[in-house]
């Protein structure tokens, strides 16, 4: 009997479209596995049991029948939404984000909500307050973050679609430590209303997926205009299925310099390079570029970041929703003590950051400072792509780490975001595709940027560099 | 780059948070660590740069009209307050002003 | 108080902008509903919540600026002003800082006296307003209502070109009409669409530099603005005859003790650790939209008093009277199309029915007379059907009972008697019954023909032709 959890979207909608499959089916076969694996894992913070009954009756969807998995900070109506924050316990929306409106249209099934790192700060899952997701390919590593329930919930065959949201890395570098497909849309393409804000510039949700098609089938569904989101661009949005054609002969591949850097694991190096070959004997046109703003991206990000967010989480205070501590004095201290008690660590010490680079005294050295630097850093890109069409880096600079390895030195956790973090500065499309494996088995990612709004550059990049290897095709033991 | 443990308190009152002794001392020790590494910056010229507020340059104007939307029920405004009386969100008191 | 001193004063105004809708989302901004019944995830600050502009809350406020002589701005933005309230839902309000829609404008104002003065503004800028914080009586909890949370506002900030209490209070007179005539605000400082904050300092007298600055705030009338700046004055230049210091800090109206109080709040600088708003992209404004809202203006108070004043004929306080607010001044020059004798219009209007609306505590509007009825009243006077004083009678009436003069004056057999026989009738009636204020009369006591009209019009029930009877005692009387 074919385990249908460990299809695709597009295998199983080419099932239900010939009638040989019902989606009732599908969630069975899925929550079957869920009870046997996620105990191991714990990508899951809430199951919907009762999923079944978000089954459409209209088979006409996109994604009918297909079940996705959401990360814990977009609002999904009626369903507790806690960004892996005590703050937030027991919080129900009274309204659902934008994307999941789409998302039910088309006849999605709703399945649950992914653990993440708490708000969305971390790239290890490690900061969530429900404890740290496991990577599937080896337990006691971090399938990384912050979606990184998402990412292990695709890889270990929990969920067969998956939505993230990434700051700085925070859909790409999980994909890429779990050996699956995530992708970042250019910021603006898809509407932000009802994710819960971590950095309101950088920020974007985008899917994480077992291959490229399906990625495409989603950004079909989520992309696109929106009236609530000043920020959502009105621009028509493509068929990203017309895409997916094998099809690199004479693509412009820039390879920037700065991204080979010491402090990269040589096992990482030596599988990008490999991929780079691979896309060159596909007929590609490898190109040097320079991207002389590099080594200034993650400062230049840990100071906008938690900046805004420092911001964005000011209103968690016990006033409206979520946490308050009991024993206040007056209204002063039932600030400070529900935020002290209800946020982690990791949620502090941006938020002191943030507050610090933008107060008075400090704005210009700090905050005005880093945007300008930002502007240096597009500028950079802008460059590039004169020379290139897409541009292919490591995702990250080493696989999965241990549980517990980074969580004592803050910058050294900061710093694996080096890959990703360029593209949420300058705005850009980029995703991660599995490119191979370590000596541990532990997958290594590849990571590819376009220029903004040329998603379909992106894909047909991913699906042929995809179509001519196998990497996506290796599952972990479970 | 140091920040004193002052400044680390100043800062987490204008945050609404409360760290004692302990805690002053570990963000104390680590802001100052994120801080210097962040100081690269200024090995940039940038007097001459404008700043990125916004990465979608054309994006400019975007308005919506002065039409009527439905507002959400009451019971679902106040459905995730921790203290309500009647319509209204309870807190502990304030002293007028702010 | 001696002039040994200088005030000096800026005010800040926040006006609520009359859309139908939010700054930010499509909830109804009515006034005075259930609690929390006009909010949704946008203004209640819920997380995941995105802001979008009101574009005529965006025009208004150009109105606004350009009825205020400012510079509109090539480029707007806004930013984050973060603070801790209840009544701010995420707490920060959007607001404008470095780059407000407008700037470096002026309001001309007259004084009672006459004379003109010019008050430069500073700055008008877009924002957001909080919700309602209430504190019920002897509890230790506040309330807190978010219909109001998101509502345009438009903040006007004045120069420290303000040198007196009285000042302040025409200031705001002339801001009032102005918005009014705009109609882009119901200015009402009782509903709270619009608000007064002060900041007042003194100075020796000559000196250029300006003294320690004392916000002042919670004042709620145009009345206790002037009142609060008075005591304020006071207090500071009680302290500096004294050689204390004058502390920098906000105070607050206290209007049953006529004081102002100190605010003891925490020692905590505000920090507003203003931002760029990243939810809300920039805004570019076309001059050619600013030109065509600068041709759509209405004509404004002071341009309107001087056309009166040339067309009409008007004094020039009677001018600055009628067109003080935009309903009065087009209800005068409605009735001035079908009556051509301004000054008695101008006299009935700014007298009489002035009265009316104050007694009454109702606007030209509510107060339901009719421009045509108007008219019509004062030609019945001035056809001789009825005396002037039974006018003023006939008026009350008809704003009681919604009737029309002449309806009134039939119903009620008012009319003026003018049939001289019939007021020789009862002059000579009159005449016979009081010899002896005759004898007095024509003994050199003119005053008692006074006596007598009175007499003659108490007998007639008041209807007598007051005119007909001093003219017709006279005669009898051998003049």
């Amino acid at each position: 009997m074919e385990k249908l959890y460990s299809l695709t979207a597009h295998e199983l909608k080419e099932k239900i479209d010939k009638s040989s499959l019902s989606p009732s089916g599908i969630l069975d076969s899925l929550f079957e596995r869920i009870a046997s694996v996620d105990k191991k894992i714990k990508a899951f913070v809430y199951l919907n049991k009762n999923a079944s009954s978000g089954i459409e009756k209209n088979r006409s969807g996109k994604l009918y029948g297909i079940p996705i998995l959401i990360k814990d900070n977009i609002c999904v109506k009626g369903e507790e939404t806690t960004c892996a924050s005590r703050i937030l316990a027991g919080f129900k929306p009274p309204y659902d984000a934008t994307v999941i409106k789409r998302l039910k249209a088309e006849g999605a099934v709703l399945i649950g909500k992914a653990n993440m790192d708490e708000f969305a700060f971390g790239s290890s899952c490690e900061t969530s307050c429900y404890g740290p997701t496991r990577n599937p390919w080896d337990a006691e590593r971090i399938p990384g973050g912050s979606s990184g329930g998402s990412a292990a919930a695709v890889a270990s065959d929990q969920t067969i679609l998956a939505l993230g949201s990434d700051t700085g890395g925070s859909i790409r570098q999980p994909a890429s430590l779990c050996g699956v497909v995530g992708l970042k849309p250019t910021y603006g393409r898809v509407s932000r209303y009802g994710l819960i804000a971590f950095a309101s510039s950088l920020d974007q949700i985008g899917p994480i997926t077992k291959d490229v098609t399906d990625a495409a089938l989603v950004m079909n569904v989520i992309s696109g205009y929106d009236e609530m989101d000043s920020t959502c661009v009105d621009m028509p949005v493509p068929d990203y299925t017309k895409s997916l054609v094998k099809d690199v002969k004479g693509l412009r591949v820039g390879v920037p310099k700065e991204y080979f850097i010491e402090g990269i694991d040589s096992e990482v190096e030596a599988s990008i390079r490999r991929s780079i070959d691979v896309l060159r004997d596909l007929g590609a046109k490898i190109v040097d570029i320079t991207l002389p703003h590099t080594q200034y991206a993650v400062s230049t990000y840990y100071i906008v970041a938690p900046a805004e967010a420092s911001s964005n989480l000011a209103r968690f205070d016990g006033v409206q929703y979520g946490f308050r501590v009991q024993d206040a004095k007056d209204l002063i201290d039932m600030y400070i003590k529900t935020r002290s008690k209800g946020f982690g660590n990791e949620a502090k010490r941006r938020i002191l950051l943030g507050t610090y680079s933008l107060s008075t005294g400090y704005y210009d050295a700090y905050y005005l400072k880093a945007q300008k630097v930002r502007t240096k850093i597009k500028e950079d890109f802008d460059n590039a792509f004169k020379l290139c069409d897409i541009i292919v880096t490591p995702t990250t600079p080493t696989p999965a780490f241990r549980i517990g390895e980074k969580t004592k030195d803050p910058l050294s956790m900061y710093l694996s975001d080096i890959f990703t973090i360029s593209a949420n500065l300058a705005g850009l499309p980029a995703i991660s595709i599995p490119c191979g494996f370590s000596k541990d088995s532990l997958p290594i990612g590849l990571h590819i940027l376009a220029r903004p709004f040329d998603e379909e550059t992106l894909f047909r990049a991913a699906y042929t560099f995809e179509q001519n290897t196998d990497h996506h095709k290796r599952k972990p033991a479970l | 780059m140091q920040i004193d443990k002052k400044t680390v308190t100043k800062v987490a009152l204008l945050s609404r948070l409360e760290l004692d002794e302990k805690e002053t001392e570990l963000y104390s020790t680590q802001l100052a660590a994120i801080l210097s590494y962040i100081d690269k910056l200024n090995e940039i010229d940038t007097k001459e740069v404008l700043p990125t507020s916004h990465v979608l340059p054309n994006l400019k104007n975007v308005f919506r009209k002065d039409s009527l939307k439905s507002s959400l029920d009451v019971s679902d405004v106040l459905s995730n307050a921790p203290s309500k009386e009647g319509d209204l969100f309870k807190v502990p008191q304030v002293i007028e002003g702010k | 108080m001696t002039s040994k001193y200088e005030t000096v004063i800026g005010l800040e105004v926040h006006l609520q902008l009359e859309t139908e809708t939010k700054a930010f989302c499509g909830c109804s901004t009515e006034f005075g509903k259930r609690p929390n019944s006009h909010t949704c995830p946008v203004c209640l600050g819920f997380p995941g919540a995105l802001p979008v502009l009101n574009e005529k809350a965006f025009l208004y406020s150009i109105k606004v600026a350009l009825a205020l002589n400012c510079k509109i701005q090539d480029i707007i933005k806004f930013d984050r002003k973060n603070y801790y309230y209840p009544d701010l839902p995420k707490n920060f309000q959007i607001s404008q800082f470095d780059m407000p829609l407008s700037y470096d404008g002026f309001v001309d104002v007259i004084s009672a006296g006459g004379t003109s003065k010019r008050v430069h503004i500073k700055r008008v800028h877009l924002e957001e307003d909080a919700g309602k914080l209430m504190h019920p009586a002897k509890s230790s909890f506040s309330l807190v209502d978010f219909n109001r949370a998101g509502m345009p506002l438009l903040e006007v900030v004045t120069e420290p070109d303000i040198n007196s209490p009285e000042e302040a209070y025409d200031y705001l007179t002339a801001l009032k009409a102005i918005l009014q005539y705009l109609r882009v605000s119901d200015c009402d400082m009782e509903k709270g669409s619009l608000r007064c904050d002060a900041n007042i300092s003194i100075r020796k007298a000559g000196e250029k530099e300006l003294g320690v600055k004392v916000e002042v705030k919670n004042m709620n009338s145009f009345r206790w603005v002037r009142e609060a700046l008075h005591y304020e004055t006071g207090r500071q230049i009680a302290l500096a005859e004294a050689s204390e210091r004058i502390v920098q800090e906000t105070r607050l109206w206290d209007a049953e003790k006529l004081v102002t109080i100190s605010m003891r709040s925490k020692e905590e600088a505000h920090d507003y650790r203003y931002f760029p708003e990243p939810d809300l992209v920039p805004f570019i404004i076309d001059r050619k939209i600013v030109e065509d809202i600068r041709k759509a203006l209405p004509e404004l108070p002071e341009a309107r008093a001087n056309r009166f004043i040339k067309e009409h004929g008007l004094s020039e306080y009677d001018a600055r009277v009628l067109t003080g607010q935009i309903d009065l001044a087009d209800y005068f020059e409605e009735c001035a199309g079908e009556y051509a004798n301004k000054k008695t219009l101008t006299n009935w209007i700014n007298g009489d029915i002035a009265a009316e609306m104050n007694a009454r505590s109702v606007n030209i509007l509510e107060l339901g007379i009719k421009p045509k009825d108007l008219v019509g009243l004062l030609k019945m006077i001035d056809g001789q059907s009825i005396s002037g004083k039974t006018a003023k009678d006939v008026l009350v009436e008809m704003i009681d009972t919604k009737k029309r003069a002449d309806e009134i004056v039939s119903s009620k057999g008012l009319s003026q008697i003018s049939d001289k026989d019939k007021i020789e009738e009862v002059v000579r009636e009159v005449l016979a019954k009081n010899e002896r204020s005759v004898n007095d009369y024509k003994g050199g006591k003119k005053t008692a023909i006074t006596f007598l009209v009175g007499q003659v019009m108490k007998q007639t029930q008041g209807k007598a032709n007051p005119a007909m009877v001093n003219e017709i005692l006279k005669k009898h009387l051998g003049e």
